[in-house]
């Protein structure tokens, strides 16, 4: 009751015009700095979950991909929760687990070998 | 070994030239040979600053063109002889010089003098290329507002991709009441944002006005100001000194807005 009523006559910082400035400078600022088209973005998404999908599978609702800036490095953030990790048996995702849909991924080529992909990773 | 430094902000009328004039006369004054460059051809000023305007006689552009020696377009400082001018065509535009000519010029001026200041249009473009090209070093000037920063920002990142490493910041312009009343923003938020180390705040002050009119740098004033005092302490870090960094808010901080802060900090 009390604070309410202080906070009445000294506002807190979130309402002012130098917090929405800095709010404001911060998001248009990480969009300068990384540059990069959202189109891009978003194929280099798909190719790297496709890439990792083949060995292991993905728990893709709480997946987070992002590109962030901090002291003028740009990071791209993934993380990617595994699920299960694909035993050398598995050709392709299991239906029902990982659904294509979801993740946007080209369906993986049935006939790929485990050395194949294997071949890949030492690359 | 002399420096090559630009003083440059993308965004115009942040105190690009102002900075320039102020830091050439205090490393004069401390016994340094300096040349300052006016980069802006087309649109100069950095010789109505220093009032050394009825002295320019050949500009950049006519040692190119091969009308003059470059001793013969210095303009010497009337009150200064360490301080010399190389003042930019003014019925030109930015085209008439390319940055091959302006690293050749630079150079020769590197070799006599130990700090060559050069002042950057605003902008992007070619004045900016030119400004830049010989520089090893740059001072980055803003004011604590959002278009200032942003341009800031992407200078930032032009002179990193231009192989200029050393870089450091300037604020300009700050007015610390209206800091305290959370109208503008603090030399921390801007610091913060674009991450470049910072050699000097400068409050904003309508002595500079007055010093821009007689055409006398601030420094030169016989009754010191705060922004005369902080061009001074820039020049003196920009020669490896430790000086503290003024304390802005004691002047300025009112009675009531010290009620307020004992009164936020305590309960919140």
């Amino acid at each position: 009751m009390l604070i309410e009523f202080l906070e009445r006559f000294f506002p807190r910082s979130e309402d002012n015009s130098r917090q929405q400035v800095k709010n404001r400078l911060k998001l248009v600022l990480a969009h300068d700095r990384t540059d990069i088209p959202p189109q891009a973005l978003e194929a280099m998404r798909r190719e790297i979950l496709e890439v990792v999908s083949r060995y292991v599978e993905l728990d893709t609702s709480s997946m987070e991909f992002a590109l962030e800036n901090h002291q003028r490095t740009t990071a791209l953030i993934a993380n990617l929760p595994i699920r299960r990790v694909r035993s050398q048996a598995d050709e392709a995702p299991v239906e029902g687990v990982v659904d294509p849909g979801n993740l946007e991924l080209e369906p993986l080529t049935p006939n790929a070998e485990p050395a194949n992909a294997e071949s890949i990773a030492l690359e | 070994m002399s420096r090559i430094i630009v003083i440059t902000s993308g965004k115009g009328g942040v105190g690009k030239t102002t900075t320039t004039a102020n830091l050439g006369m205090t490393l004069a004054r401390r016994n340094r040979k300096v040349a300052v460059v006016d980069a802006d051809f087309g649109l100069r000023n950095l010789d109505l600053l220093l009032g050394l305007e009825n002295r320019v006689v050949y500009t950049a552009v006519d040692v190119l063109a091969g009308q003059c020696r470059l001793e013969q377009a210095l303009v010497k400082d009337k009150r200064h002889p360490n301080l010399v001018l190389l003042p930019a065509a003014q019925n030109r535009t930015k085209d008439a010089v390319n940055p091959d000519q302006m690293k050749q010029l630079v150079n020769a001026l590197a070799k006599v003098f130990d700090y060559v200041l050069i002042d950057c249009p605003a902008g992007i473009e070619m004045g900016f290329q030119n400004a830049i090209v010989a520089a090893r070093e740059a001072l980055i000037v803003t004011t604590p507002e959002i278009s200032a920063v942003r341009d800031a920002d992407r200078v930032v990142g032009l002179l990193e991709a231009n192989s200029i490493k050393k870089t450091q910041l300037i604020i300009n312009r700050i007015r610390p009441a209206m800091v305290q009343a959370n109208d503008m923003m603090s030399v921390e938020d801007v610091q913060e944002i674009l991450a470049v180390p910072l050699i000097g705040v400068v409050p904003d002050d309508e002595r500079v006005i007055v010093s821009t009119n007689r055409g006398e740098p601030l420094v030169l004033a016989e009754t010191p100001s705060l922004a005369g005092t902080a061009f001074d302490h820039i020049a003196r870090r920009l020669e490896g000194e430790k000086v503290e960094f003024i304390d802005l808010n004691a002047s300025n901080d009112s009675f009531f807005s010290r009620i307020r802060k004992a009164l936020t900090t305590k309960l919140f």
